[in-house]
């Protein structure tokens, strides 16, 4: 076993100081990234200007487009973050801060809300960034006809009005206290009026100079860029790195600085190459079970409970994340993410309760069909397969389904009464329940409808006041956790491979990929 | 005379299967699971955007107007654009196909003389040692799969010696020497794969004829045995090697998307699965159109040259 990776365990469960880590990281010679919310107050590192930073990445097609209404991967949302700016941006350690937006503010009833726009940021091709091109670029996803894939998202905004050239008015159909997250959309950059995103002008850190999708990208420094010393680099490349074993050599040989998604079975291996180091980040992804609770006999809460008993998490996290995770606790929010329900017990694995709740629904030797494909994510099959295995300890019968990756997302998940699922998650609660979770939500792929926490979920977003919105939140936890259809028995770890030349910040954005997509202009060479 | 006609009707007769392989494509992919609107938007699909994106594309009509529309662009020479980015399908297609191309030369440069040199050598020192090393060599070569030997190259010249890269990404704006010297791991991957077939079919076909009476009446006059091979027995042992090496030449352009994989070279077969994958039919179109199109050709090439190396071959009994 590495004795980094047995290091950064130790630390991350508290059995060592940071003191202690730091010292025994220094004595085996590792250059280890300090998990990142515990860093918080650290010395700031020195970041260097100059170099090109070359990225290997997979989540890159051919299809892929700079249109940012179309982004689905990895690849498109890097160049997307690169290029453009947002109004709103999740920081390293998961606040919101400004980034296009100075400041907001919003009436009670978050309906109404205002937002003062920074007045010294220029376009690439010289153009001032107004108010009015902050509306043309939400337009785009909104507008009638809209293709983007944002369009129900935003689609709650009424009217946008600006006031000058530097206040912008938006009024909601619904109140939304979390407004302000949802405009750091990697989708809702900010893109000129004159000139439309069909140019790739914006202003973000790099400008595009060269793009062949699914094969490379090539963006230079953005000198005039309005965050004052950023980017360090001088420029980006990005090629694109379907196979995973190719970007380890990649990264390896030295043709590439980073990669993301290293293969978690290959992460031990590539921490020992000389020169590079393996980075995971736990952030909000995390893989789901969700079961259609109006299809019988996930109609039946004793049937949900028994399922979500029957399942061995640790098996799991150790067969198929090979321990590069999280376990889950049955609710799509991650552990240190805002208003997490920390009272909640853990639900274990518990085959006799199982087996005792099926008997008192009088459905013991249940027999269940749950559809599974790799494309929901690596390992899917797997995990359907093991979690049959723990089941028969209950006395369920879990007849695993091998669906097609062609279409998975259209024919099966949402379709089928128990498939296998993702999420890469949401910086908040109201966002994460209320697009897989509420009723009639486009992406709900549960159909749970527990009237109270329909009405909480309702009533805590408009609700301005922290204190009331921990209670409500708590208290939709505390319902889903107790009835709800989905399990979710693991959080992924994102792992990506660094290069030693890297300098990386302190505190490592755990919100996506990558540094939160923004490797470009949070990192430098050391 | 025979042959012109011959020619004239092979190349009538690869028009048809072109035709016929574009409408089997096109129901093909119409057959699989989610269009192209579902596709793009995976997970994140809601059934406006799905039908805005049809609408604007024209994915509502019936897949056999939709042929019939793409076919009769296509006669007046437009491929039409890609459904995922709108861009031209002939320029998204001219560098990829350019750099297949490159592959598929470069390689063939190296491994055709190599196998002619080996199968000739191996049928002059036939039941040697050196036959027999040569023979397990390349047998051995040919039952690995491709992507085994592309990264067992890698781990070796790339990541342990470090004497070539480990990623072939090529673009418009290296010099010929850069590409080459990026392409050269590759090209001995497919060099590998292709090598054995040649020299088998040279080997076999020459130690074949060494049983022919002109053998050995050249034997007799005392000729030495090397210029009894390559000047007696390869010129009448060349059809069947022609078309094996002409088929191998068909592989390197249409099946060699594992060795892009592995080296992220950016050909042809990279593109084409992602435009499956997508749905993305005028790319896939014309992907089909160029595979097809280079595997008709080749084998109407192979046909004719072993038609000029055998005359006999132009009067069928």
């Amino acid at each position: 076993m590495n004795p980094k990776y047995h290091l950064e365990q130790a630390y991350k469960e508290g059995t060592i100081s940071r003191r202690e880590f730091l010292q025994r990281s220094a004595l085996i010679g590792a250059t280890v990234a300090v998990p990142g919310a515990m860093m918080a107050g650290a010395a700031k590192a020195e970041m260097k200007r100059g170099g090109v930073l070359r990225l290997g990445m997979g989540g890159g097609s051919t299809t892929d487009t700079i249109d940012p209404g179309t982004h689905t991967d990895s690849v498109g949302i890097t160049i997307e973050r690169s290029m453009r700016s947002y109004l709103t941006e999740v920081s390293p350690s998961g606040e919101l801060i400004g980034e296009v937006a100075a400041s907001w503010e919003s009436k009670p009833g978050a309906t109404d809300w205002t937002f003062e726009l920074r007045n010294d940021i220029e376009f690439h091709d010289g153009q001032k960034l107004t108010a009015n091109d902050v509306i043309y670029s939400i337009n785009h996803h909104i507008r009638e006809g809209s293709t983007s894939a944002v369009a129900g998202q935003m689609g709650k905004i009424s009217e946008m009005k600006a006031d000058g050239d530097h206040v912008l008015h938006i009024t909601l159909s619904e109140g939304n206290a979390d407004f302000p997250w949802l405009i750091s959309d990697y989708h809702v950059s900010i893109f000129p009026e004159n000139g439309g995103w069909e140019t790739g002008v914006g202003s973000g850190p790099f400008s595009l100079v060269n793009y062949e999708p699914g094969v490379r990208a090539e963006l230079k420094r953005n000198d005039n860029y309005f965050k004052e010393g950023r980017p360090y680099f001088d420029g980006l490349e990005v090629t694109v790195i379907a196979d995973a074993a190719a970007r380890d050599n990649a990264l390896k040989t030295g043709q590439v600085d980073a990669t993301n998604r290293v293969s978690q079975r290959t992460a031990l291996l590539l921490d020992k190459a000389p020169g590079v180091s393996v980075h995971k980040v736990v952030g909000t992804k995390h893989y789901t079970v969700p079961m259609l609770t109006n299809i019988p006999p996930f109609d039946n809460v004793k049937v949900r409970q028994a399922l979500r008993l029957a399942v061995d998490r640790e098996a799991l996290l150790k067969t198929v994340l090979g321990g590069h995770g999280e376990i889950g606790n049955d609710l799509p929010i991650g552990r240190r993410q805002e208003f997490y329900n920390t009272e909640l017990p853990q639900r274990e694995y518990d085959p006799d309760q199982a087996a005792f709740l099926l008997k008192e629904a009088g459905m013991s030797g249940l027999s269940v069909e749950l559809s599974a494909a790799d494309t929901a994510f690596d390992g899917a099959i797997d995990a359907a397969v093991l979690y049959a295995e723990h089941a028969k300890a209950a006395g369920i019968n879990v007849n695993v389904i091998r669906e097609s990756n062609d279409g998975y997302w259209s024919n099966v998940w949402q379709q089928k009464p128990w498939v296998m699922c993702y999420w890469s998650g949401r910086p908040t609660q109201d966002w994460m329940w209320t697009i897989a979770y509420e009723v009639g939500g486009a992406w709900n792929d549960n159909n749970w409808n527990n009237e109270s926490f329909q009405s909480l979920l309702k009533q805590a977003r408009v609700e301005v006041d922290p204190a009331k919105r921990k209670d409500m939140y708590w208290e939709m936890q505390r319902l889903h956790w107790e009835e709800g259809g989905t399990v979710v028995p693991l959080f992924a770890a994102d792992l990506m491979g660094v290069s030693n030349k890297i300098q990386l910040p302190e505190v490592i954005g755990s919100d996506w990929e990558l540094d939160g997509q923004r490797c470009s202009e949070r990192w430098s060479f050391a | 005379m025979g042959l012109t006609r011959l020619i004239v009707n092979r190349f009538l007769f690869g028009l048809i299967t072109l035709l016929a392989i574009t409408l089997l494509i096109s129901l093909a992919l119409e057959a699989l699971p989610g269009d192209f609107a579902e596709q793009r938007l995976g997970q994140s699909a809601t059934p406006e955007t799905i039908a805005a994106i049809r609408e604007q594309l024209g994915l509502n009509k019936p897949v056999l107007v939709r042929y019939a529309e793409w076919l009769g662009n296509f006669l007046q020479g437009d491929m039409g654009i890609s459904l995922s980015n709108s861009r031209p399908v002939a320029e998204l297609l001219a560098t990829r196909l350019g750099n297949t191309l490159f592959l598929a030369v470069a390689s063939a440069i190296v491994a055709v003389p190599l196998a002619l040199f080996l199968g000739i050598v191996a049928a002059l020192y036939r039941e040697s040692l050196l036959d027999k090393m040569i023979s397990t060599i390349t047998l051995a070569a040919i039952s690995l799969p491709e992507f085994f030997i592309g990264y067992m190259l890698v781990a070796l010249l790339a990541v342990n010696w470090q004497l070539f890269p480990a990623i072939s990404s090529i673009s418009d704006s290296m010099s010929l020497g850069e590409k080459i010297y990026a392409s050269l791991l590759p090209i001995a991957t497919l060099t590998f794969v292709i090598v054995a077939h040649m020299m088998r079919m040279t080997r076999a076909a020459i130690i074949n004829l060494l049983q022919s009476p002109f053998i050995e009446m050249a034997t007799l006059k005392g000729l030495k045995r090397s210029r009894i091979i390559v000047r007696h027995a390869l010129p009448n042992a060349l059809s069947p090697i022609i078309n094996v090496i002409v088929l191998n030449l068909a592989y390197l352009v249409v099946g060699v998307v594992v060795v892009e994989v592995v080296f992220i070279y950016p050909g042809l077969g990279l593109l084409m699965i992602d435009s499956v994958t997508s749905r993305d039919l005028p790319i896939v179109q014309a992907c089909i159109l160029i595979f097809g199109a280079t595997y008709i050709t080749l084998n109407m090439l192979a046909d004719i040259l072993a038609i000029i190396c055998n005359p006999r071959m132009r009067h069928p009994r």
